[in-house]
């Protein structure tokens, strides 16, 4: 009898040991080579390259690698070379965390978390203060984020939904000839039903009160290929404008919708993630006329980081993704979302040590004191791309500007000079939001004093 | 050999109807629970309990109140995500609105909650069953997204539909470390386990067997069906409620409707077809292949591509994870249709022979 018991609770032990070795065995394995490698500063990349959001995920993705290799090829961040890894995430939020749990230990420790999602973001919002681990959420992720006071992490640089939906309304009311020309219009918004497309919501309210114009709210449920619904409203409602906050596949249907119902493409504004070559090239004719709002860059061929990356890696057969994509809109986000991070981090060196590797928490500091000028911009290579970004304590973001660019049929055009969002409008929502949330957690905002640690 | 219940003889009524008559199987299972709440936090690493074993534990407590109503009283439900769903916000809104509630109790009562929503909406299976209860079930799932996604006010007016919650406070103990959230989720789901069991062991637990069975004759019997189906709603939402609960305070932090959608309902529901029905082990295997396997393809053939030197790009690693995936609950269907419970119960049988066969 004893015998019998000893064996049953050896079994047990050995059943419940062989999983868990198991699953150790390969962090084991990748774990060993990142020690010798510690001296490098690690980009962990949260892609999409399947599911139904991948036309838009891939070439952002083949932009974000081709700028860490093009930093390589330029010598490293003075010196330090960059590694990346990637991990499948296929836009769900569940797969985006477990792939942050895998990849922030890794290679010596992430340095910085770029999800492109806006549902991700939210979850990693809840863990990298916890982790150390900043989050660079450019053009996308929390808007109420850009107060560093209670968001110590994240980093929704150059532009956030607030400021783009705020953009928009700007240039809606130049193109009726002012402010006070919106009383009595009709806006619709067509939105992703997801926290990405409700974020605009708060700031076209705000915005709706003080002009008041009309805003109706029309959602598209995941994934966006069912709007016969939403179009049918729009026909009988017959709104001035319509603005579109979608993503992937529900971009082209929303434009072939349009099409059919025959309403008016030049009085559709997308959001910048509306605004990208797969969103229209299907549509190609019947989409010309649309417009988008451009997050600082549009399609950018002729800048010099793009000639430079053609020449530097896909003439030696480097490159990440097809040629043709290089210079194109999402590719040229991905680029823009690896440079900042990469100089975040060179900005932190210029504190702890130039030519040293940076951990997380001192990488945190460079992103929210970075400073890029036109001459630092220029030397990039980004000259004419995007305007000068300067994030400080209380501003996350660092640059509010953007332009609109229109769909020709064929390619994508400037159609609007530079338009700064109004912080006045902007501020008291993001100090409303942040608040809410640092109560909501129990999180004190960081006094300036704090600031200066 | 030594798992073999010879000259184990039973003197009283009480040993008879032990959970485990079987000591070997007692210890076994103390064994395997000791471990999992001193042995693991002090072997395993972060990784390991936050993306594996934190979620495995709270979708094994799901999957544990569908076979409850699944697997146990034989109504099938697509309306499993909407009961976590239920669970999780009223959770929030008591957690917010109710001053000086304890994070427990508000998860108890988002349980309760859903318990009631269950009822609710578990009405039609007076009326129709099998595959027409499925779909009125969906009617739950579709209700309460739209819900959770258009009324304001169950995400406290948040600007985007997302909410959020700190972390939990038991008694003076602050649950945010990994191993703590680990702990807090298993003891909640031994502490479930056992009531479930014994549930099923009761005089409830034959009544929905009988109901799944044969339900006239069930009623003939004197069993009450209305009774009996809507309690097996209640119960299993409860503990599919305190499951949404936990995945929101405890995995998540911060959430949208979008981590309940229809895709949950149906993963809860393949865990329970595919572990085993009206088997509470089950839950824990279904629970299991559906958590664990495809993160575990997922990092085993991007290292095979490593050990032989290929690059293999993450897009090609997720396709073949994907293919892999299917195949093998394919496989699992008809290797043993009854799931792995059976299978495992099946092992058990010949292990009693072990090792002379008849």
């Amino acid at each position: 009898m004893k015998l019998h018991k000893l064996a049953g609770i050896a079994a047990a032990i050995g059943l419940l040991a062989t999983p868990a070795a198991f699953a150790q065995a390969p962090k084991a394995a990748a774990k060993a080579p990142a020690k010798a490698e510690a001296k490098e500063q690690f980009f962990p990349a949260l892609p999409y390259r399947t599911g139904p959001y991948a036309p838009n995920g891939v070439p952002w993705a083949n932009g974000f690698v081709d700028y860490l290799k093009l930093t390589n090829a330029r010598g490293g961040i003075n010196g330090v070379k960059v590694v990346w890894e990637e991990c499948e995430t296929a836009y769900a939020t569940d797969r985006g965390v477990e792939c942050y749990e895998r990849l922030k230990g890794k290679h010596g420790g992430a340095t910085v978390f770029q999800p492109l999602s806006t549902g991700i973001t939210f979850a990693l919002t809840e863990k990298a203060p916890v982790d150390k681990i900043p989050l660079i959420t450019a053009g996308y992720g929390r808007s109420e984020s850009a107060n560093g006071a209670v968001f110590e992490w994240n980093f929704p640089m150059v532009g956030t939904y607030w400021s783009g939906a705020d953009v928009l309304i700007q240039h809606i009311a130049k193109k009726e000839g002012g402010f006070d020309k919106l009383k009595g219009k009709k806006i619709t918004l067509v939105y992703h039903d997801s926290p990405y497309g409700k974020e605009p919501i708060a700031l076209l309210q705000e915005r709706a009160k003080m002009h008041g114009f009309e805003l109706s709210l029309l959602p598209v449920a995941s994934p966006g290929v069912e709007q016969k619904a939403t179009w049918l409203q729009i026909r009988q409602h017959k709104p001035d404008y319509v603005l579109l906050w979608g993503w992937g596949v529900m971009n082209s249907t929303a434009l072939k919708e349009a099409q059919a119902t025959g309403y008016p493409r030049e009085k559709m504004y997308g959001v910048w993630w509306s605004g990208a070559e797969p969103d229209v090239k299907d549509v190609g004719e019947g989409a010309k006329g649309y417009n988008a709002l451009a997050m600082q860059h549009g399609a950018e061929p002729n800048a010099k980081v793009v000639k430079e990356i053609l020449e530097k890696l896909h003439a030696k057969g480097q490159g990440t993704g097809p040629k043709e994509e290089v210079g194109q809109v999402l590719y040229m986000r991905g680029l823009i979302s690896s440079m900042l991070a990469v100089e975040g981090v060179r900005a932190a060196q210029g504190r702890y040590g130039k030519g040293k590797w940076v951990s997380a928490e001192q990488a945190r500091w460079g992103f929210e004191n970075l400073n890029l000028d036109q001459k630092a911009l220029d030397a990039l290579g980004f000259a004419g791309v995007m305007r000068p970004v300067h994030t400080t304590c209380l501003d996350h973001m660092g640059s509010g500007f953007a332009r609109i660019h229109t769909w020709d049929g064929k390619k994508w055009n400037f159609s609007s000079d530079w338009y700064e969002a109004d912080q006045k409008v902007l501020r008291p929502l993001i100090m409303l939001a942040s608040a809410k949330y640092a109560e909501e957690k129990k999180i004190k905002p960081r006094t300036p004093e704090d600031c200066k640690k | 050999m030594f798992y073999r219940e010879n000259g184990q003889f039973k003197t009283t009524y009480q040993s008879d109807q032990q959970i485990f008559a079987i000591p070997q199987d007692r210890w076994a299972i103390l064994a395997i629970v000791a471990v999992a709440f001193i042995g693991v936090p002090l072997l395993v690493d972060e990784y390991l309990l936050r993306a594996i074993l934190i979620p495995f534990l709270i979708l094994s407590l799901a999957a544990l109140g569908v076979n409850i109503l699944v697997g146990y009283c034989g109504q099938i439900t697509l309306g499993a995500g909407a009961s976590m769903a239920v669970g999780a916000y009223a959770a929030y809104n008591f957690l917010i609105r109710v001053d000086g509630m304890p994070a427990l109790a508000a998860i108890l009562l988002g349980g309760l909650a859903a318990a009631l929503a269950g009822i609710v909406f578990g009405a039609p299976s007076l009326r129709v069953r099998g595959l027409y209860l499925a779909v009125a079930t969906l009617a739950a799932q579709f209700f309460w997204d739209w819900a959770f996604l258009r009324i304001k006010w169950f995400t406290n007016n948040a600007s985007s539909g997302s909410v959020s919650v700190a972390d939990i406070n038991l008694l003076g103990w602050t649950i945010s470390t990994p191993t703590d959230k680990y702990l807090f989720c298993l003891g909640i789901l031994v502490v479930f386990s056992l009531m479930a069991k014994n549930l099923v062991r009761g005089s409830i637990g034959r009544q929905w067997m009988a109901i799944r069975d044969m339900d006239v004759a069930a009623t003939v019997i004197g069993i009450r069906p209305m009774y009996a189906k809507l309690s097996a709603f209640a119960v299993s939402s409860f503990y599919v409620g305190v499951a949404g609960a936990l995945w929101g305070f405890v995995h998540l932090g911060s959430w949208e409707p979008a981590a309940f959608s229809i895709d949950r309902s149906f993963q809860l529901l393949f865990m329970v077809i595919i572990g085993g029905m009206g088997a509470i082990s089950g839950s824990f295997f279904g629970a299991a292949f559906i958590v664990v396997l495809p993160t575990f393809l997922n990092q085993v053939l991007g290292l095979l591509g490593g050990l032989f030197g290929l690059e293999v790009s993450v897009a090609l690693v997720s396709h073949i994870e994907v293919t892999v995936f299917g195949a093998l609950i394919v496989f699992f269907l008809i290797v043993e249709p009854h799931g792995i419970a059976r299978l495992w119960s099946t092992g058990r049988e010949k292990l009693r022979l072990w090792p002379f066969p008849h």
